[in-house]
């Protein structure tokens, strides 16, 4: 097993970011700044939640570990809500992904948690990173779902607003953007699944690797995680943009940008 | 019979009028009077109050959609959901609106045309044909011939004489005093959101 790294070796890969924001500099892409501040977050992030874990894991109770959770899911709520272009007015913005999302990830966790059986079934070491990276899946998927949903809906208000006018419902009318949010919002789960091992190698099975298991069983937990991100991404990413349809149209069929920002 | 009803939504309105079958109203008034919102109320596209019925039945007790295809509203820029121009048609619409769509002075093959080919113009009559496609009791126009050139207006208004002859009540927003004289049985202006 290899021996995590120290502060000297993680200076080397800060090092790395560092050119990456001189690039941006000398381009004038304006980016250096939010590049550096993303690395810094990172490090107090994870610095932070090493620390937390080792605490929760040490207590030995569901309780934490469930608060957890639900701390990683309200950030993912925040994270959906603040991608957002053209957000949903009022505390829809953060409660509808963020529902949605909540959603998913419970199902999918709940799947894993049958598959795997850890003992108990609130075992830190299975439940948080599994809630973790279905989270990050699904949060992905949904804001860009989201946003590709109200900027469509934007874009092509003349069009919708004609089908409505010539007695469409406002499913019939929604129907093509719906199908095109629901798409963009899958492809990144489904590329992933595509390009898992023949180009990428996923960052569960890198850890796992790297930390000294054996690949096989690696790539067997890949394959199952991907499972569960594929299920979790499709549910989030519909409901998401199903419920966004009905809280842009009314029960009369009329299209409600005014509920848009 | 339309009847209008005190409609009304925040800084629009109130709103009456009461038109019989074959009748023509002008909606005339500047421009952001709110001539297209009263359109718009009409057809339940924007959220009001009052009462619209059309012969005897209430707006609400109709579903939006039934509602929408009897008292049609056409938008001054009306849109496209599809590529073909055939797609926003039945599939016996180049059949059964065949005399009209010579009379607006659009050639037979226009259902294949793509619409990022159409001029303007031809936007403007095809979303007239598409609107009269569906066979509305109540046309709601808002500036139905504002990009057309003199031959192509004479057509358009002839178009919606015949069904206006046939019955089809029309509320016809319009900036040609011309327009207004060949077409309108009626005519309520509008000045800063109310009947003037």
């Amino acid at each position: 097993m290899s021996p995590s790294p120290g502060p000297l070796d993680l200076a080397l890969g800060a090092g790395f970011v560092l050119v990456n924001a001189g690039l941006s500099a000398a381009l004038g892409l304006g980016l250096s700044r939010t590049v550096l501040v993303a690395a810094c977050r990172l490090v107090a992030q994870l610095t932070l939640v090493g620390l937390v874990l080792r605490t929760v894991f040490g207590l030995g109770a569901p309780g934490p570990v469930i608060a957890v959770v639900a701390v990683m899911a309200l950030a993912a709520a925040y994270e959906i809500g603040a991608r957002q272009e053209r957000p949903l007015r009022g505390a829809w913005r953060y409660l509808l992904g963020g529902a949605v999302t909540a959603g998913a990830t419970v199902i999918a966790v709940a799947v894993g948690l049958a598959a795997l059986r850890p003992q108990p079934w609130w075992d830190p070491h299975a439940l948080i990173p599994l809630a973790g990276i279905v989270l990050g899946s699904v949060m992905s998927g949904v804001a860009i779902g989201l946003n590709g949903f109200t900027g469509g809906v934007r874009r092509e208000r003349a069009a919708i607003e004609a089908r409505l006018a010539l007695g469409a419902t406002r499913d019939e009318a929604l129907a093509p953007l719906i199908r095109s949010a629901i798409r963009a919002g899958l492809i990144p789960v489904l590329n992933q699944m595509a390009a898992a091992g023949l180009i990428t190698l996923p960052g569960m099975m890198t850890g796992q690797i790297l930390a000294g298991q054996d690949p096989q069983g690696a790539a067997a937990a890949q394959i199952l995680i991907l499972f569960l991100l594929a299920g979790a991404s499709g549910l989030g990413v519909t409901g998401a943009v199903f419920l966004a349809a009905r809280r842009l149209t009314d029960a009369r069929h009329r299209l409600r940008l005014e509920r848009l920002g | 019979m339309l009847r209008i009803e005190s409609l009304r939504r925040d800084r629009f309105g109130p709103f009456d009028l009461a038109l019989a079958p074959g009748e023509v109203c002008a909606v005339t008034g500047p421009s952001g009077s709110g001539k297209s919102v009263f359109l718009r109320m009409i057809a339940d596209l924007d959220p009001s109050e009052g009462r619209v019925s059309l012969d005897e039945i209430d707006r609400d007790a109709v579903p939006a959609p039934l509602w929408r295809r009897r008292v049609t509203y056409l938008a001054a820029e009306p849109g496209w959901w599809a590529e073909t121009v055939a797609e926003h048609f039945s599939a016996d619409a180049p059949a059964s609106l065949a005399r009209e769509r010579a009379a607006l002075r659009l050639p037979e093959d226009v259902f294949g045309w793509p619409v990022a080919r159409l001029s303007t113009g031809e936007r403007q009559r095809l979303a007239l044909l598409r609107a009269l496609a569906g066979g509305p009791k109540v046309l709601l126009l808002d500036e139905p011939t504002a990009s057309l050139d003199p031959v192509s207006v004479r057509g358009a208004e002839a178009v919606i004489q015949e069904r206006r002859a046939a019955g089809l009540i029309v509320l016809l927003v319009s900036h040609d005093p011309a327009q207004v004289a060949r077409l309108a049985t009626g005519r309520l202006a509008v000045a800063g959101g109310r009947a003037a």
